[in-house]
């Protein structure tokens, strides 16, 4: 089922939660909604649900508005941040909860039921664990145990709600593989929040950036990552360095110092990003490039990284660079080492608090 | 069970942890102190009379306890104050039940002024509730007159009494509520109805579960004020023996016509019963702490 989401204004009080948004999910796809904390991620969802009431916009769900269809009958299966399971009924109870309280006419038998709780238990591969309550399981076990308590009333749409947002790193990685493999045996339309980066380009067919209530960039995970449409979509998927100066001949004009692009640049106030693995080390105190000074050399496995303070025009500034660990300079740079930077690549964009003043 | 067990239970927790580190334990003349001081003002302000109620009811013997207990007008008082209890008890459980439900979720106008009047029972005393009763029932007070055309009686009549034992118990389910159903948020409702729950599902199979324990503790409690209750009753009753006499005023009356045995031997019941109050919520808190386990 598809879900489009069409001019969706929601306030509460004075703040602006979702800013007259605008989205398309289309049928069959596993989406990602990323952005910072507090842009507004958990109320896009329960509007969606219907849980919480936009004060403008629509929803429309396979192409019909579903403002007036009560939560019950949407049909979505919404796995909450917090999991929200029934903590006084055990996993069984807590699985088949939805099937039981279909009306008599199409509810199944207990005989029915009893199966298809413990198909959807081996599903999430805790079959054994049915007769347990929310209290006595892990986080990650009681987060599939909301994702199979959701699965049980065949949901049209799938809502997750930063699924593995207070399980460790490992776990975390695990289960994201995991749900990629679910959603490629189901094909159930999903939307999945998260703040992690990292588990919204590794899991999702499409990425949507959002920040303060609005739509940032919506793309496939290598477009959003390769492509960055604005400064804080750059900024947000992995690490950059950020310079802010003045387009000039030969690059960007940082005070006295120039950061060289190879390209064309817009006129006027810009912000540039380089990526730490795209910035070069020069060893010269004068020169080209960015002034700068090391102030730190970590070597973490294969890569190395160097930590720096910007000098003169760029000083109080921080940069990062990283190495692969064979390289010359990795063993050799040594801290308080005057050095110049030197982007192999850069990305530009106007300058958006300054945009507006030139 | 949030509320009061979570509570004790953390605070027991917490005690045994300072106790075990001998970082943290207390020299034992402080706690000996501490302890013996808690003690004793128990036994003097509480115990004692406990005792005393027991033992001037058995003053006389076994054989005068009884008969002051099977006497037509004491067992008038036992059925009274039982039938004020049966009816006030499930109004109040009902009400409270709605009122905390309202309260915690929904948004409406006049949510603070409800929040304000489920309390005013505390803050007045039971007097001036029997007084206003009496002013707004009674044949010269508000709707007395109305009352009096088509025979009913409202004031020093079963229906009076009833009224103010509701009036002075109406905090106590809702005061248990209200807290623990705050505190449970309204996640676990929200995906009952995503599920395709009704309403009336969602509040019997997911609410009322969650707080069944803090509920009879709420029923326990509201139902010792309502055979407990004097002030309000005494104002409204009328003191009619044999006819609109709760087991309180019963003790009042036969104390003051110096029938010490019998006052204290209709008193013994009332001790008993909160006895037993004690005894059912204690084991109310045991269960609830296991549901908390
Ligand atoms: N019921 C509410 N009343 C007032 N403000 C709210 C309410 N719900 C959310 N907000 C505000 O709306 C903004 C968006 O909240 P939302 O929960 O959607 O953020 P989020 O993107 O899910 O953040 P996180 O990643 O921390 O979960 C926040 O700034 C929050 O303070
Ligand atoms: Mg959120």
């Amino acid at each position: 089922m598809s879900i489009q989401v069409q001019n969706i204004h929601k306030a509460f009080g004075d703040f602006i939660a979702l800013d007259n948004l605008t989205l398309d999910f289309p049928s069959g796809e596993l989406v990602a909604l990323l952005g910072p904390s507090g842009c507004g991620k958990t109320t896009l969802l329960r509007v969606i649900a219907g849980l919480e009431q936009a004060d403008s916009g629509r929803v429309l769900l396979d192409g019909d508005d579903a403002s007036d269809t009560h939560v019950r009958e949407r049909q979505v299966g919404f796995v909450f941040q917090h999991y929200a399971l029934f903590r006084h009924m055990t996993v069984f109870d807590n699985v088949a909860f939805g099937l039981r309280m279909k009306p008599r006419g199409i509810r199944p038998s207990e005989a029915e039921i009893k199966r298809k709780v413990h198909e959807l238990l081996q599903l999430v591969q805790l079959d054994w664990l049915a007769d347990r309550f929310p209290a006595q399981l892990s986080g990650g076990q009681r987060q599939r145990i909301a994702l199979a308590r959701a699965l049980a009333v065949e949901p049209r749409v799938l809502l997750l709600d930063e699924p593995f947002g207070a399980l460790d790193a490992k776990v975390r990685k695990e289960l994201r593989r995991w749900l990629r493999r679910l959603h490629d045996e189901l094909h159930i339309t999903s939307i999945f929040v998260t703040h992690d980066q990292e588990e919204a380009l590794e899991v999702a067919d499409r990425v949507v950036l959002m920040n303060h209530g609005r739509v940032e960039q919506i793309g496939s995970p290598a477009e959003v990552y390769q492509q960055p449409a604005t400064p804080f979509v750059y900024g947000f998927l992995g690490a950059a360095n950020r310079f802010e100066g003045q387009s000039s001949a030969g690059g960007i004009a940082i005070g006295k110092a120039t950061l060289t692009t190879g390209q064309h640049v817009q006129h006027g106030e810009v912000i540039a990003f380089v990526r730490p693995h795209e910035l070069d080390i020069v060893r010269q105190e004068f020169g080209h490039g960015i002034p700068a000074r090391v102030s730190r050399v970590l070597t973490l496995g294969a890569l190395t990284r160097v930590e720096l303070e910007g000098r003169d025009d760029v000083a109080g500034q921080h940069f990062d660079v990283e190495l692969p660990a064979s390289h010359p300079l990795a063993g050799s740079l040594i801290t308080g080492e005057p050095v110049r930077l030197q982007p192999r690549s850069v990305r530009v964009f106007a300058n958006p608090e300054t945009a507006g003043a030139a | 069970m949030a509320a009061i067990t979570a509570n004790l239970y953390a605070q027991h927790d917490r005690a045994a942890l300072l106790e075990n580190r001998q970082a943290t334990r207390e020299a034992r003349w402080v706690k000996v102190t501490i302890l013996g001081a808690a003690l004793t003002f128990f036994a003097i302000f509480l115990l004692l009379p406990l005792a005393v109620v027991f033992v001037e009811a058995l003053a006389k013997g076994w054989h005068t306890y009884l008969d002051a207990l099977v006497e037509p007008d004491a067992l008038s008082a036992v059925t009274l104050t039982l039938l004020a209890a049966l009816i006030s008890v499930p109004l109040n459980l009902v009400f409270g039940v709605a009122a905390a439900w309202a309260i915690t979720r929904f948004d409406f106008r006049g949510k603070q002024l409800l929040i304000t009047l489920i309390d005013l029972p505390f803050s007045v005393s039971p007097v001036v509730a029997g007084l206003i009763y009496v002013l707004v029932f009674s044949s010269h007070g508000w709707i007395g007159p109305w009352l009096l055309e088509h025979d009913i009686k409202v004031i020093f009549a079963v229906p009076g009494i009833v009224l103010a034992t509701v009036f002075v118990t109406v905090p106590f389910v809702a005061r248990e509520l209200i807290p623990l159903l705050q505190a449970q948020g309204r996640e676990e409702e929200e995906a009952a109805v995503v599920l395709g729950a009704r309403g009336w599902q969602v509040f019997w199979h997911v609410t009322l579960p969650n707080v069944r324990w803090a509920l009879l503790y709420g029923v326990i409690l509201s139902n010792a004020r309502a055979m407990g209750e004097f002030g309000a009753v005494s104002v409204v009753s009328g003191h009619i023996r044999g006819e609109t006499n709760t087991l309180p005023l019963h003790v009042e009356i036969l104390y003051n016509e110096y029938q010490f045995a019998a006052a204290f031997a209709v008193a013994s019941l009332l001790a008993l019963l909160a006895l037993v109050t004690l005894a059912v919520k204690s084991w109310i808190e045991w269960r609830a702490a296991q549901a908390h386990d």
